[in-house]
């Protein structure tokens, strides 16, 4: 999808980059669907969509909760997997060189795929032009779904007879799965989902998972 | 207000924070080599950790259930190169399977 972008200028970028947005909105059905699934109301699931507005973050947030974990739990991992945006900030900001309140929208749709498709064109027009596309493309779409996602999901019942339980890992795996050919980051994967699964029975819910940034630290400090 | 609320609230604007203070700190910050190993480490091993409590736990406890067919089906997906819809809807359909066969 992303491959091949940027030999007709303007056009083509804006076509792709929507059709980013409308591919990876429509997984907000799922977000929509596991949050029901996960005991948030359809308000709760609408408002992380528009406001908070990060896929992993917003997965994390429902699944530390409706695993038993604290509030502060699931506030501390949403933020730590919300990071990465903030480094994509740091990128697109020498980019987009804006101020003000172009500035504070910006930010918003600052994300795994606009900064992805803004990054892969060739020149600074269409990185200016896919990061604005793909983002509110994406924006529009993930909001849409994830109401559809949310009602839908109050429909079914029991969402693990429709593989509702199962969606959020899987996603998980498919964002993950691509970057552990590095042999670092596959050790601290590992490692991560062992130690968690090591101790879950032993701490309160949330910690398992925020714990790892320890691992994070070891792994990473030479 | 509930926890829920809360939680939702909190994380929306500390998320938000984060990217807006990526737009406007100075990029000399996160420069240094071990910064940004650290900084690359941390989403991979938050999501491992995320991966194994929600596909093997149930309330904090140890569980092996119709979710190992699901996972186990998103791996080789992921494995064969399928696109991302197929992967998310193989796993689940699979779970979802398993789980009324066991029923």
């Amino acid at each position: 999808m992303v491959t091949g972008m940027g030999q007709n200028i303007g056009v083509s970028v804006k076509r792709d980059s929507l059709s980013v947005g409308l591919a990876v909105g429509a997984a907000g059905v799922a977000f929509g669907a596991v949050a029901v699934a996960d005991h948030f109301t359809v308000a709760q699931a609408c408002f992380l969509s528009f406001v908070l507005f990060s896929g992993a973050s917003q997965f994390s947030l429902v699944a530390v909760m409706s695993s038993g974990g604290s509030a502060l739990s699931a506030i501390v991992t949403g933020a730590f997997l919300g990071g990465r945006n903030g480094l994509y900030g740091v990128r697109m900001a020498q980019i987009l060189k804006l101020k003000g309140a172009k500035r504070a929208l910006a930010a918003q749709i600052t994300i795994d795929e606009s900064t992805g498709v803004s990054i892969a064109q060739t020149n600074h027009e269409d990185q200016v032009t896919a990061f604005w596309y793909t983002g509110f493309g994406v924006f529009v779409f993930w909001n849409l779904f994830t109401l559809l996602g949310a009602l839908g999901a109050k429909a079914i019942g029991d969402t693990s007879a429709w593989g509702l339980d199962v969606a959020s890992p899987a996603i998980f795996c498919a964002v993950l799965f691509p970057r552990l050919k590095e042999r670092k980051l596959l050790i601290a994967s590992v490692l991560a989902f062992i130690w968690a699964l090591s101790i879950t029975e032993v701490v309160p819910a949330g910690v398992p998972i925020i714990s790892t940034v320890v691992i994070a630290a070891i792994v990473g400090w030479k | 207000m509930n926890s829920q609320w809360i939680a939702v609230i909190i994380t929306s604007i500390l998320c938000y924070a984060i990217k807006y203070i990526g737009h406007a700190i100075p990029e000399i910050w996160l420069s240094h080599p071990r910064v940004q190993r650290i900084t690359n480490l941390i989403p991979i091993v938050l999501l491992s950790a995320l991966v194994a409590m929600q596909a093997f736990t149930t309330k904090t406890k140890f569980i092996v259930d119709h979710r190992l067919a699901g996972i186990a089906v998103a791996l080789i997906a992921l494995k064969a190169k399928l696109p991302f819809p197929a992967v998310v809807i193989g796993a689940m359909a699979t779970s979802a399977i398993v789980y009324r066969l066991k029923i």
